[in-house]
C-alpha cells in the first residue's frame, strides 16, 4: 500500500466548507492525496466533486478548511500556487481555445514555451505525450482544434494536462476524462493512468462508469451531499456496494401511482427516437413523466428541441401547446432587469392584451397576485425586482410563469436544481394538482427523489433514450441499472 | 478521415479567390493595366487602408470593435502632416502618446467591462476634435522621407505590391507565429482558460490594443506620404473599409479567428472593386454599393463552404 | 424628498438637469438676449437627432452587437428619392413621405434578411447594407440638389405656438415610442429579447418576427428623418445623413438606455439630443472652435458610459 507516514501528501485538503447561497457544496470534506496513489472519486451530481476539484485546483477559495502542498499549509491558495506545486486539471467542459492549433494550445498552457523555435518544441512535447498515451492516435498537431473531433479534443487536454515543461507533474485531476472517448481509447487512458501513477505521480479520477473506477483506482471516495460517506480501498468495493454507498437514503416514500391505460389513447407529444437510435417519447394527457439518466446525457436537449418545433419564432399563436420551465435561471430563465410580476407574466402577454396588443395592466397585476398567493412568492411586492428574490422564489416565479399559459404540456429542466426542501414539497404538491387537472410535465431531474414521483420514465444514455421505466418499476434501482447499462456497452 | 482542407484554408481561400476574378477580369477589361504602372496604380491607395484593416483586426482579434478606426487614422495623418515633418522630435511624442491612449482603452473596457463599439465611438470625437485642431483646413505636408518610400519605384515588382506583401508577411509572423499573438488569439478564444493557464487578461488587452495603435499609425503616415497633404477627414471611410476588410478576409466577430494575410487581401479587393467598375465603365456612383455587393457575396459563399463542411462532417 | 429621490433615480434625469445647466449656461453669457433663438434652434435641431435615435434605441434595446449603421444612408437615400418624386409639386407632399416610408421599410427587410440568411451579425449586415443604399442614393441624386414642395420647406422650417414643428413631430413620434415600448405586448418582447435571447425563446417569444419588425421600425424612422431634413435645408445632400450614425447612437447611451439592451428610454433621448445641441452651441457662444466641440462630445460619451457602465457584468 502507499500510505507510508514519513511521504508528505501532496495535497492536503482538512475541512473544506464552501457554500453557494443556501446550498452547502462543500460540508467538511477532508481529502489526502499521497504520492504514487490514483484516487476514484465518486458521487452523484451535485454530490460535490466538482467544488472539491476546484478547490484543489485553486479555482475556488473554500470558506474555511485548510490546503497542504507537501506538508504544509499554503496560505494564499490559487491557480497559481497549485500550478506551481503540479497540479494540473483536466475540466469536463473543454477548456482549449478553438481558434488555435494543439501547439498553441499546449503554448497557452506553459509559460516558458517562448523564442525562436518554441512552435518545434511545443510540437515535440504534446506529440511524445500524445503518442505515450494514447498510441497511434493520428491527431495532427498542426491542426486548430475547432478542426478535431471532441474525442480528439479530449485527447489532447489529457495530454496537455500530462505533459512536462517547466514544473514537474505530480497530481492529474481527471474529471469524466472517458466520456467522450471510445472504449479502445478509454482503455489506453487507463492503462497509462496506472504507469503515471507506478512513475510516482498521482491522480484524482471521477467518473460515473464504476468498472473503470475499481479497475484503476487504488482507493475510492464516495461524495454525497457535500460531504465524504465512504473511504476504503478500491479492493473493498464491488460495483453493487458502490452504487449502496452513491444511493440515497431516503427511500420507500409510498404514493400511490396510478398506471393510466394509454392504449388506444391519442398523445399529447410525440417524438421520434433521437439521432434515429433508441426509444422514441410520447406523452399523454395529465401524465407526469421524467426524464432520468445521468447529467448531460441528451436530456436537456430532447427538451428544448420538444419545445423549439412546437413553437413559432415569427408569430406567435395564441394557445401555445407547450410552455417550459428553465433550470439555469441566468442563462435562459429571469429576465434579470425586470420586476417580479413582468418575469411572471411574459410568457401569458397574449392572454392579457387587447385589440392592438395594448397591455391590460389590472388584468396584469391581478395574475400576479393570483399566483403571487396560490405558489407563495415571498415578497411584499410583486413589482420588487426579481433578483430581490431568493434562487427559490426566483424558481417559483419561473413555474408560475408556465403554470399561468393555457398550454397544456409544461417541459422542465431540472429546475429544482439549488432548491430548498420546502420549496421542493410545496412545488410538488402544485405540480399533482396541476397533472390532476390534466396538465402534462415532462421532467427532467438529476435528483433521483424527484425522477421516482414521477408517473412513467425514459432513461436517458448517450442522448438517446435507452429505457421507459412505468409505474412500480420506477425505482432508483431500476433507473440506475438502466442508467449504466448502455455506458458500459 | 481527415479533411483535405482544414477549415481555417477554406476561410483564406474564399478572399483568395475573389481577389484573383476580380484582378483577371480588371486586366480582360483593360490589358494596359497588366503592368508596372498599371497595377501600381491600381493598388496605390490600399497600403493604408490594409493598415487599418490590420488593426481593426487586432482589436476584432479580443472580441472588441474600433468605432474609432477612421477618425484616428485621420488625425494621425494630420501629425504626420504637421509635427512630424516640422518637429520630428515632437511628433514622435505625439505617436507615443496616442499608442498610450489605446492601452489606457483597452485597460478601461477590460476593467469596468464596457461596450467597446461605445467607448470607441466617443474616443472618434475625440480624435476628429484633435484632428480638426491640428488642420482646421486641408493642409500640411508630408515628410519627405515618407513620400520618397511611397513613390520609389523599386525594380520589377512595384511599391504598392511589395508594401502589401510586408505588411501580410510582417503581420501574419507577429499573431499568427510568435508566441506572443497565441496569447492574444487565446483571450478571444477562450478567455477563460487562458486565464486558468496563469496569464493576464488586461495585459493582454492593453498589448493588443497599443499594437493596433501602432498599425493605425503607420496606416496614417502612409496615406499621408501618398496624397503629400491631409486634412482631418482624410480617412473616415476607414472605420467601414477596415471592418469589411477584415470580415471580407475571414475574420470573424468573436472568437479570436482572424487571419493578417486574409485581412490584406480584403483590404485589396476592396480597393479594386472601385477600380474594377470604372473598367466596366460603370459609374463610379456604385464603386461604395459594389464593395457591399461583394462584402454580401463573400459571406454568402462562406456561409455556403461552412455549410457544406459540417454536412460532411457529420456524414 | 422622497419624490425628488426617485426622480433622481430614473435614468434620464441626468440629460434634461445636464442640457437644463447648458442652456443656462448660455443665456448667462449671452445676456439673455438669445433666448427664444437659442431654444427654437435646439428643439429644431435636436428633433433630427430624436427621430433618429428612437430607431437606433429601439434596435440597441435588443442586446449586445445590435446596432444598425444603416442609418445614414437610408436618410440619405429617403430624403433624395421623396424630393425626387415630390418634384417642388406641392400636392405630392402626402405621397412622398409615403415614398419615404416605403424605402424605409424596404431597407428594414433588406437589413434583417441579411442578417437572419447570411447568419452574421446584425452591425456587418446593416454595414454591407448601408454601402448598398448609399450607392443607390448617390446614383440616385447625381449632385443635382433638387428643392423640396414650397408647402413642405415651410412647414419644417417654420414654427406654430413658438415651437419649431419639426419638434412637434418628434413629440408625436415620441410619444407613440413611448406608448408602444411601455404599453404594448411588443415593448415587453423587445425589453425581454434585450436581457436574454434565449430566455425570451424559452418563454415563447417570437424572436425572429419581433426582431424583423424592429430593424423595420428604425430604418422608417430614419427615413422619416431623411424625409424632413432635406425639406428643413433646401435639398437632399448626399452626405446630409454622415453626423447622424454616430450622433444616433450617442444619444441613445447619454439619454440611460442600457447599451448592453434589455432597458430603453424615451425621454432621455430628449434630454441628450438638446444636450449635445446645446453643447455644441454653448462652445460656440464661448468662442471655442470645432476642435474642442468635438473633443468635449467624445469625453461627455466616455464619461456617461464609464458612470453608467458595468451594470450587467453577465452581458457585453
Amino acid at each position: 500500500m502507499t500510505d507510508e507516514p514519513q511521504r508528505h501528501a501532496v495535497i492536503e485538503v482538512s475541512d473544506a466548507r464552501v457554500s453557494f447561497g443556501a446550498v452547502k457544496a462543500l460540508d467538511g470534506v477532508t481529502m489526502t492525496i499521497m504520492p504514487g496513489e490514483c484516487v476514484g472519486l465518486v458521487g452523484h451530481n451535485g454530490a460535490g466533486k466538482s467544488t472539491i476539484v476546484n478547490v484543489i485546483n485553486g479555482g475556488l477559495t473554500p470558506h474555511s478548511g485548510t490546503i497542504r502542498c507537501s506538508g504544509t499549509v499554503a496560505p494564499r491558495y490559487g491557480i497559481g500556487t497549485a500550478r506551481a506545486n503540479g497540479v494540473r486539471c483536466v475540466f469536463q467542459e473543454l477548456s482549449l481555445c478553438p481558434n488555435l492549433t494543439v501547439i498553441e494550445n499546449t503554448r497557452v498552457m506553459h509559460r516558458t514555451l517562448t523564442g525562436w523555435g518554441w512552435r518545434r518544441r511545443a510540437a515535440a512535447i504534446i506529440k511524445a505525450k500524445l503518442d505515450a498515451i494514447f498510441p497511434g492516435h493520428g491527431i495532427d498537431v498542426a491542426s486548430p482544434v475547432s478542426d478535431l473531433s471532441i474525442a480528439e479534443r479530449q485527447m489532447v487536454e489529457i495530454a496537455t494536462a500530462f505533459s512536462q515543461v517547466a514544473q514537474p507533474v505530480r497530481l492529474v485531476i481527471l474529471d469524466e476524462p472517458t466520456s467522450s472517448l471510445d472504449a479502445s481509447l478509454a482503455t489506453q487512458l487507463l492503462a497509462y493512468v496506472r504507469t503515471f501513477v507506478a512513475s510516482g505521480g498521482s491522480v484524482i479520477f471521477i467518473s460515473h462508469i464504476l468498472g473503470e473506477i475499481l479497475s484503476t483506482s487504488d482507493r475510492i471516495v464516495v461524495m454525497k451531499d457535500g460531504r465524504v460517506v465512504a473511504e476504503r480501498a478500491a479492493a473493498e468495493f464491488d460495483e453493487h456496494s458502490l452504487v449502496a454507498a452513491m444511493g440515497s437514503v431516503v427511500k420507500g416514500r409510498d404514493i400511490a401511482k396510478t398506471i393510466k391505460p394509454t392504449d388506444g389513447l391519442q398523445p399529447l407529444l410525440t417524438a421520434p427516437p433521437r439521432r434515429g437510435k433508441g426509444l422514441p417519447f410520447q406523452a399523454f394527457s395529465g401524465e407526469i413523466i421524467g426524464l432520468a439518466g445521468l447529467g448531460g446525457h441528451g436530456q436537456t436537449d430532447a427538451l428544448v428541441d420538444l419545445y423549439l418545433s412546437r413553437t413559432g419564432s415569427w408569430l406567435n399563436g395564441r394557445a401555445p401547446q407547450v410552455t417550459f420551465v428553465a433550470g439555469d435561471r441566468a442563462l435562459n430563465g429571469v429576465f434579470p432587469l425586470w420586476s417580479i410580476l413582468k418575469n411572471l407574466s411574459i410568457a401569458h402577454l397574449s392572454g392579457l392584451s387587447r385589440r392592438g396588443g395594448m397591455l391590460d395592466d389590472p388584468g396584469e397585476a391581478a395574475l400576479g397576485q393570483a399566483w403571487k398567493e396560490r405558489i407563495e412568492i415571498r415578497t411584499p411586492d410583486v413589482d420588487n425586482p426579481i433578483l430581490s428574490l431568493s434562487g427559490g422564489n426566483q424558481q417559483k416565479v419561473l413555474f408560475a410563469r408556465a403554470l399561468a399559459t393555457p398550454a397544456p404540456a409544461v417541459l422542465m429542466d431540472d429546475p429544482m436544481r439549488g432548491v430548498d426542501i420546502g420549496t421542493k414539497q410545496e412545488v410538488y404538491a402544485i405540480l399533482r394538482a396541476e397533472a390532476e387537472k390534466g396538465r402534462t410535465f415532462i421532467w427532467y431531474s438529476t435528483e433521483m427523489d424527484e425522477v421516482c414521483l414521477c408517473d412513467r420514465v425514459y432513461v436517458f444514455n448517450n442522448g438517446a433514450i435507452v429505457a421507459e421505466l412505468k409505474g412500480d418499476d420506477v425505482t432508483e434501482k431500476n433507473i440506475l441499472a438502466a442508467s449504466f447499462m448502455g455506458a458500459a456497452a | 478521415m481527415r479533411k483535405i482542407l482544414s477549415s481555417d484554408t477554406i476561410r483564406l481561400l474564399i478572399p483568395a479567390l475573389s481577389l484573383t476574378i476580380l484582378l483577371i477580369s480588371v486586366f480582360y477589361l483593360q490589358p494596359r493595366a497588366m503592368s508596372y504602372t498599371g497595377l501600381n496604380l491600381l493598388f496605390n491607395l490600399s497600403v493604408p487602408i490594409a493598415l487599418a484593416t490590420i488593426a481593426q483586426m487586432l482589436i476584432m482579434t479580443v472580441n472588441d470593435l474600433d468605432l474609432s478606426m477612421g477618425t484616428f487614422v485621420s488625425f494621425i495623418a494630420c501629425v504626420a502632416a504637421t509635427f512630424l515633418q516640422a518637429t520630428p522630435v515632437l511628433g514622435i511624442l505625439i505617436l507615443a502618446a496616442a499608442v498610450a491612449t489605446y492601452a489606457a482603452m483597452g485597460v478601461l473596457i477590460h476593467v469596468r467591462n464596457l461596450p467597446s463599439i461605445v467607448v470607441t465611438l466617443g474616443m472618434s470625437f475625440v480624435w476628429g476634435g484633435l484632428a480638426v485642431l491640428i488642420l482646421p483646413a486641408p493642409g500640411g505636408q508630408a515628410p519627405e522621407w515618407i513620400r520618397a518610400v511611397m513613390i520609389s519605384k523599386p525594380p520589377f515588382v512595384p511599391m504598392a505590391i511589395i508594401a502589401s506583401i510586408t505588411i501580410a508577411v510582417v503581420s501574419h509572423f507577429l499573431i499568427m507565429r510568435s508566441s506572443f499573438g497565441v496569447i492574444l488569439r487565446g483571450v478571444g478564444g477562450n478567455a477563460r482558460s487562458v486565464e486558468r493557464a496563469g496569464w493576464s487578461i488586461i495585459r493582454a488587452r492593453a498589448a493588443t490594443y497599443a499594437l493596433a495603435a501602432v498599425f493605425a499609425i503607420l496606416a496614417g503616415i502612409s496615406l499621408v506620404g501618398l496624397t503629400t497633404a491631409a486634412d482631418a477627414n482624410i480617412a473616415l471611410r476607414y472605420t467601414l473599409l477596415s471592418i469589411a476588410g477584415v470580415i471580407l478576409g475571414g475574420g470573424e466577430f468573436t472568437g479570436g479567428r482572424v487571419s493578417p494575410i486574409g485581412a490584406v487581401i480584403g483590404a485589396l479587393t476592396l480597393t479594386l472593386a472601385g477600380s474594377f467598375l470604372s473598367f466596366l465603365r460603370i459609374s463610379p456612383d456604385w464603386q461604395i454599393g459594389a464593395q457591399g455587393a461583394i462584402l454580401i457575396v463573400v459571406l454568402g459563399l462562406r456561409l455556403l463552404l461552412n455549410r457544406l463542411e459540417r454536412r460532411e462532417k457529420r456524414a | 424628498m422622497t419624490r425628488l429621490a426617485a426622480l433622481a433615480r430614473r435614468p434620464w434625469i441626468w440629460s434634461f438637469v445636464a442640457a437644463l445647466t447648458v442652456w443656462a449656461a448660455t443665456i448667462l453669457f449671452t445676456g439673455g438676449s438669445s433666448t427664444v433663438g437659442l431654444s427654437q434652434a435646439a428643439l429644431t435641431f435636436a428633433a433630427f437627432s430624436i427621430l433618429v435615435g428612437i430607431g437606433q434605441m429601439f434596435v440597441i434595446t435588443l442586446g449586445p452587437g445590435n446596432i444598425d449603421l444603416c442609418v445614414p444612408a437610408t436618410m440619405t437615400l429617403a430624403g433624395t428619392v421623396a424630393l425626387k418624386f415630390m418634384d417642388v409639386d406641392n400636392t405630392l407632399i402626402l405621397p412622398g413621405l409615403i415614398v419615404a416610408i416605403a424605402i424605409g421599410v424596404a431597407v428594414g427587410i433588406g437589413n434583417y434578411a441579411l442578417i437572419k440568411l447570411l447568419q452574421i451579425p446584425p452591425i456587418i449586415a446593416t454595414l454591407s447594407m448601408s454601402f448598398i443604399v448609399q450607392s443607390t442614393a448617390i446614383w440616385t441624386n447625381r449632385g443635382l440638389r433638387i428643392k423640396p414642395p414650397e408647402a413642405l420647406a415651410k412647414f419644417t422650417t417654420e414654427t406654430s405656438f413658438g415651437i419649431p414643428n419639426v419638434a412637434f413631430v418628434a413629440l408625436v413620434l415620441s410619444v407613440l415610442a413611448y406608448v408602444l415600448l411601455q404599453r404594448t405586448v411588443y415593448g415587453r418582447w423587445i425589453a425581454a429579447i434585450g436581457q436574454s435571447i434565449r430566455a425570451a425563446r424559452m418563454a415563447g417569444i417570437p424572436v425572429d418576427g419581433t426582431r424583423f419588425v424592429t430593424y423595420i421600425l428604425c430604418a422608417v424612422l430614419a427615413a422619416i428623418c431623411g424625409y424632413l431634413l432635406a425639406s428643413f435645408s433646401g435639398g437632399a445632400a448626399l452626405n446630409m445623413g454622415s453626423e447622424y450614425l454616430l450622433m444616433s447612437i450617442a444619444v441613445v447611451v447619454i439619454g440611460g438606455t442600457a447599451v448592453a439592451g434589455g432597458d430603453s428610454n424615451v425621454p432621455g433621448i430628449w434630454g441628450a439630443s438638446l444636450f449635445m445641441f446645446l453643447v455644441v452651441s454653448m462652445l460656440n457662444t464661448y468662442g471655442a472652435g470645432a476642435g474642442i466641440r468635438l473633443i468635449m462630445t467624445g469625453l461627455i460619451i466616455i464619461a456617461v458610459i464609464v458612470l453608467a457602465g458595468g451594470r450587467n457584468p453577465n452581458q457585453r
